[in-house]
């Protein structure tokens, strides 16, 4: 599950200089009775066309608020979106629900985490998969059949010829996921959100449906946004990195330098905490202290620096006092210079990871 | 399907059954006895005991009930006159068959039944769709204070005001009459206008606030927000996804209701003066009158256990997670 072989990253368009898809300064606000909460707080990305983009973090960084507010699904009666999303060339933040409309399910779509609940229980796989292409290509009812079968069978759903007029609840939990992923990949979308699309499911399973996200993914050369809060997954599949933490990016880069050598203390605490099955038995877990702060109102400063081991390295109150800044590129922030960071995660933590 | 029907029927049927030996049972467990009301003055209790003797009375309580449960499907021979098959004995007051007299009233309870619960339901659930759609607006702050105000309000308090006013001051209304849709169809529809409208306020303010927190409850289910990412239109998402998840304990609150006023509206009936079979429940109570009270109870109880079986039929249409057996 650890092991880290990386494809070769997608060619990229050389005519294009804008990315596919670019978040800037990104701000989601909600506002409820006790006050307003920064679920994201000035959060910045590019994702290239073919590309696999990990976004990790605990729950409650930011991540699902992120992606449902690129597919504009958040309630406009308690939400407040600010910033810029551009999706080939579109501005989304500030674009009418018809506009949405007309991009969600076709360009873009979302894989849920839980198809249990995210698939509908009262109609059929078949049909739900058909809606959204009826919808966005006017293709009859028996066209969006076809078509649902067409894609149950790519997804690799068994005789998908008479399980399309089942009901979710006569999917096993795989191939519900299968499901709706087929569901998301109908209109071809060019870009693909999975919101922890195998937190759900069995290790083997989980295996399986990356695979075919990957597959899919090499087939049609969609760009996906992978969410989630397992690295293990993240090596397999993402290119790209970027970590959350209290609705900001912490660190970016490669899926490689994340994994090798990452540069943020939360970073080097999500790494340690996954389970390894080549570890001594005797070595306990070494969870990150304390839990995620709530948003309502966030630490000053680093919202990190409550659960930082390292706080005292940086010296003075800098750490509580001023929000350090995320290079454009490769870089993480944190007040720690590129020495320290090198030189705690080479002799603190890296031991612990073998 | 078939399965399901005979099995719920049957279950129906010993609740039924049940239901009468229990009123039976309660009936002589009151502690004054039905020939003194027919005794008069002049009573003895040679009188008492023929009296007793005519009413079927004199028998043990289980074979009374056992004798009037046979003699629903079979008819009786009673020494105060015949009454064939579906016997419900006769009347103690005035010896008529009780299936007459229910079949008497059983048009006016019917009407003011369908009448009401149509109303009560379109106008309820759509009450509802609306606050739901338009959440937090004027009209959705204004419709539960309004649904707030009608439940709390009581039909003898609305009925005469509304007779009042939509009757007599502006004359846009009847005051309300028994129908008799045979001989006046025209008059028996406009004479049930005022008496449905005001039975089912107290009704339709509980469908708009169900309805309401249902549909708020739907749109924020992970199936709602699939359907919103699949790109369908935010109209066709509120009834295809949210309503489809809202409609299965709206049915079933129906079901409920519907059997209750099948059963007889007792307070409406009495407002407007209409005879259904609140209005002869009422008298069946007062004049100790058994067979009436059993045949009243029977029909309420059995009106309540058919809505209720087709309920659970509905049900399964509605949601194809719940499989009939």
């Amino acid at each position: 599950m650890t092991t880290v072989t990386k494809p070769d990253p997608a060619p990229k368009d050389p005519v294009s200089t804008d990315p596919f898809l670019s978040v800037r300064d990104l701000y989601v606000r909600f506002a409820t009775e006790d006050g307003t909460v920064k679920a994201v707080d000035g959060l910045s990305f590019d994702l290239e066309r073919g590309e696999t983009l990990g976004i990790v973090g605990e729950s409650g960084s930011g991540k699902s608020v992120t992606n449902l507010a690129i597919l504009g699904l958040h309630n406009p009666r308690n939400t407040t979106i600010a910033g810029e999303i551009m999706l080939d060339g579109q501005e989304l933040t500030g674009a009418s629900n018809r506009t949405l409309e007309r991009l969600r399910g076709n360009k873009m779509a979302m894989i849920f985490q839980d198809s249990l609940t995210a698939l509908s229980p009262y109609y059929t796989v078949g049909r739900q998969i058909a809606e959204p292409f009826m919808k966005h290509t006017g293709a009859s009812k028996r066209e969006g059949r076809a078509r649902a079968i067409e894609m149950l069978a790519r997804v690799g759903i068994p005789q998908p010829q008479t399980r399309v007029d089942d009901f979710p609840h006569q999917f096993s939990g795989g191939m519900r996921q299968r499901a709706m992923i087929a569901l998301a990949l109908v209109c071809d979308p060019e870009l693909v959100i999975a919101d922890e699309p195998t937190t759900a499911l069995d290790v083997t399973v989980q295996a399986q449906i990356l695979d075919l996200l990957k597959d899919l993914q090499q087939e049609t050369g969609t760009s996906i946004i992978l969410i989630t809060h397992d690295l293990g997954v993240i090596a397999n599949t993402a290119d790209k990195v970027v970590v959350m933490y209290a609705g900001r990016a912490v660190e970016r880069g490669t899926t490689r330098e994340i994994l090798k050598a990452p540069e943020h203390p939360y970073a080097w605490g999500l790494l340690s905490s996954i389970p390894r099955l080549t570890a001594d038995v005797d070595v306990p877990l070494s969870p990150i202290p304390g839990t995620p702060p709530s948003l309502l109102n966030p630490p000053s400063g680093c919202p990190f620096h409550p659960r930082c081991a390292f706080v005292e390295k940086v010296g003075g109150d800098r750490c509580s006092t001023e929000r350090p800044q995320l290079p454009d590129g490769r870089g993480s922030a944190c007040h720690l210079t590129t020495e320290q960071k090198r030189d705690i995660f080479i002799e603190q933590i890296q031991p612990r990871l073998r | 399907m078939l399965r399901f029907l005979t099995r719920r029927v049957l279950g129906a049927a010993v609740i039924l059954v049940l239901i009468s030996l229990v009123t039976y049972l309660l009936f002589f467990a009151l502690p004054s006895d039905p020939a003194l009301l027919s005794c008069g003055k002049n009573c003895t209790p040679s009188n008492i005991a023929q009296i007793h003797k005519n009413l079927g009375l004199d028998k043990p309580i289980i074979v009374q009930w056992w004798d009037y449960l046979i003699g629903i499907f079979g008819g009786r021979h009673l020494p105060l006159g015949n009454c064939p098959a579906p016997c419900f004995g006769l009347s103690f007051n005035n010896q008529t068959p009780v299936w007459a007299l229910l079949k008497d009233r059983y048009p006016t309870t019917l009407s003011l039944a369908i009448g009401g619960s149509f109303i009560f339901l379109v106008v309820g659930v759509g009450l509802g769709l609306v606050s739901a759609w338009k959440q937090g607006s004027v009209f959705d702050r204004a419709a539960s204070s309004v649904s707030l105000l009608g439940q709390s309000v009581q039909i003898y308090f609305i009925g005469p005001l509304a007779i009042y006013l939509l009757s007599y001051k502006l004359g846009w209304l009847n005051r309300g009459q028994d129908p008799s849709w045979g001989a006046h169809p025209g008059s028996s529809l406009t004479g049930l206008v005022l008496p449905c409208l005001v039975m089912s306020v107290i009704f339709w303010s509980n469908y708009s606030r169900q309805t309401r927190s249902l549909m708020v409850e739907q749109l924020s289910e992970e199936h709602v927000r699939t359907a919103r990412a699949k790109g369908m239109g935010s109209r066709y998402v509120f009834l295809r996804y949210a309503l489809r998840g809202a409609m299965g304990p709206i049915i079933t609150i129906f079901g409920i209701d519907l059997g209750s006023v099948f059963g007889g509206a007792i307070i409406t009936e009495a407002t407007f003066g209409l005879h259904g079979l609140g209005n002869l429940a009422v008298s069946a109570v007062t004049q100790q009158d058994l067979p009436l009270e059993m045949g009243v109870m029977l029909i309420g109880a059995t009106s309540i256990v058919i809505f209720n079986i087709i309920v659970d039929a509905c049900y399964a249409l509605i949601d194809p997670r719940i499989r009939l057996a």
